[in-house]
């Protein structure tokens, strides 16, 4: 009744949307990078959307399956013989070995019922750096057994059309991938904004940034012209936020990601508009961002449109599903 | 002191905001953001999912995805918070209990204890005396779970952080900066200067009480020996 890992991949971890309500003792939400492809993959195989994927990264893992189970993979395209954006019913014995990131980053691999492990502090998600939640608060490794919960997802499979490859015709929508780079991301101005001198103001726009190699879940360091401040006067630590820009006094800026700090002493350039964080998290080492300025409106109504594009998705998945068939 | 009033309220995205009072760490303003983060928890605001009160101000964490998330998320916050003010003023301060943390200062766990006599223009033994005669008090938590910005250094302690943050600071490490002290309770990445490390775990997801040190808490600490240190460490 379980999943066997015969190749972990670079990084694959079990998470969700994340656990809220710690910030206050310093512990950030963490949860899932790309949280929109992770609530598709859930929906594909009737789960809730805060139920535990495994989120795989740039290169993907060698899965075997114990069991029948329903599987549906969202998020960043791999290399692999397997449906992306659709569900698929895996037979037992059945092996996802998924290659390179072809387009994107992450992916989740979503599993009906979910993975049977123990909540912590009210959330699945492994925070890595605290070496808890997820399975064994650690990235996968060769030889893991997870085990899976029992679900109904057979039957539930079993009322929807099929392709000769035992999918579906349909798929759902890519939310989140860049169709070219660099991408696109909005940000309202930081805290600090004011006191970047003119020309890393404009060097924040007008530069194509690049991810640098050694960026991770807690945050992107941005390669580009090193930004400054004409009085490097230290400011008061103070809070910082998921989309977060920080620029240490190497000039280097980091977007803060899921597992980032809760607060920082760095001059925060920027805030990354909410309904952007996912498609930055889609990027790899290497990938091209550039920033533009906006209003706080003006993200309010992104994430609203961000929020709105995944709800017509999930709609759209149950009602393949048929309502009545809905969890 | 008298009612203070927010200097402003800085959005941090469209999802979470920061009421200022102070730009400058004021040990009294402190006090009060302390209260007033307990006040607004207490109101349990459906659409603020956490409350984190900070050096200088708070900052409120919203689910914008909550059907009662306002219009006007940063006026509300704001509303919010001044709405709160009586109700912390009449609180009493923050009674944080005493915490006593054992640190080794010996040079393997001291990783910048000479570039801060250096800067300080202090002998290396005069830098960790001074540290450990302090008393200490959480006046925010954060960048890492169980991490503890802690008011009280000596003011002849007083450097800057490193211009470069280290990839990996070590658990437990001591760290100074500025005019506060820290622990750092994962290795991770980080900018203070470290001149000692703790055998305790600062922060453990499966206690009941995952933090050693909480917001308002008073704290000291107390040297000991390479010898004890890996004892310590052992019994964790």
């Amino acid at each position: 009744m379980s999943i066997r890992v015969l190749r972990p991949g670079l990084l694959t971890t079990l998470q969700d949307q994340g656990r809220h309500g710690f910030q206050r003792v310093g512990l950030c939400p963490g949860g899932a990078m790309d949280p929109v492809a992770l609530a598709l993959a859930n929906a594909l195989v009737g789960n809730v959307p805060d139920e535990a994927a495994l989120e795989i990264t740039v290169i993907g893992p060698e899965l075997e399956f114990e069991r029948d189970a329903l599987v549906a993979v969202c998020g960043a395209e791999f290399q692999g013989s397997f449906p992306h954006n659709r569900p698929v019913l895996a037979a037992k014995g059945t092996r996802f070995n998924v290659g390179r990131a072809t387009r994107g980053a992450r992916a989740y691999i979503a599993v009906a019922g979910g993975f049977a492990v123990n909540p912590v502090l009210g959330s699945r998600s492994t925070y890595l750096p605290g070496h808890f939640g997820g399975f064994e608060g650690r990235a996968l490794k060769h030889g893991d057994v997870l085990r899976l919960r029992d679900d109904k997802a057979v039957e539930r499979f079993s009322v929807l059309k099929k392709t000769k490859d035992g999918t579906v015709k349909w798929s759902a929508p890519p939310l989140t991938l860049p169709d070219r780079e660099p991408i696109l991301v909005h940000v309202v101005e930081g805290q600090h904004f004011a006191s970047f001198d003119s020309n890393s103001q404009r060097a924040f726009f007008d530069t194509v940034w690049r991810v640098a190699p050694d960026s991770n879940r807690m945050g992107f360091r941005l390669s580009g012209p090193p930004l400054g401040r004409p009085q490097a006067d230290e400011i008061l630590s103070g809070p910082t936020c998921l989309g977060s820009v920080q620029v240490p006094p190497s000039g280097v800026p980091i977007a803060l990601m899921a597992d980032h700090q809760t607060t920082g002493g760095y001059p925060r350039i920027a805030e990354i508009a909410s309904a952007d964080v996912a498609r930055l998290a889609q990027l790899a080492p290497g990938g091209k961002v550039h920033f533009a300025k906006c209003s706080l409106e003006i993200a309010g109504e992104l994430r609203r449109d961000a929020r709105g594009r995944l709800e017509s998705a999930l709609r759209g998945i149950a009602w393949e599903y048929g309502e009545k068939n809905r969890p | 002191m008298a009612q203070p009033r927010p200097l402003g309220v800085i959005p941090l995205g469209d999802s979470a905001a920061y009421v200022e009072f102070s730009a400058t760490l004021d040990l009294e303003v402190n006090s009060i953001v302390q209260r007033l983060g307990l006040a607004i928890l207490k109101r349990k605001v459906p659409w603020v999912r956490d409350v984190v009160p900070a050096l200088g101000g708070l900052a409120l964490h919203f689910d914008p995805d909550h059907p009662e998330f306002p219009a006007k998320p940063l006026e509300e916050a704001l509303a919010i918070v001044t709405d709160s003010m009586k109700q912390a003023l009449s609180a009493k301060d923050n009674p944080g209990s005493e915490v006593v943390l054992p640190v080794c200062y010996e040079p393997e766990f001291a990783l910048d204890l000479a570039e801060v006599a250096k800067k300080a223009g202090l002998p290396p033994q005069e830098v960790t005396q001074l540290h450990e005669s302090g008393e200490y008090r959480v006046l925010m938590m954060g960048f890492a779970p169980g991490h503890a910005y802690m008011g009280g250094l000596d003011a002849k302690l007083t450097v800057p952080r490193r211009a470069s943050p280290r990839a990996i600071v070590p658990a437990g490490s001591v760290a100074i900066a500025n005019e506060q002290t820290v622990v750092y309770p994962y290795a991770i990445s980080g900018g203070w200067n470290v001149i000692g490390r703790t055998p305790m775990v600062l922060f453990d997801a499966s206690r009941t009480r995952p933090s050693l040190l909480w917001p308002g808490d008073r704290v000291r600490f107390r040297a000991i020996s390479r010898a004890q240190f890996i004892e310590m460490a052992a019994s964790q």
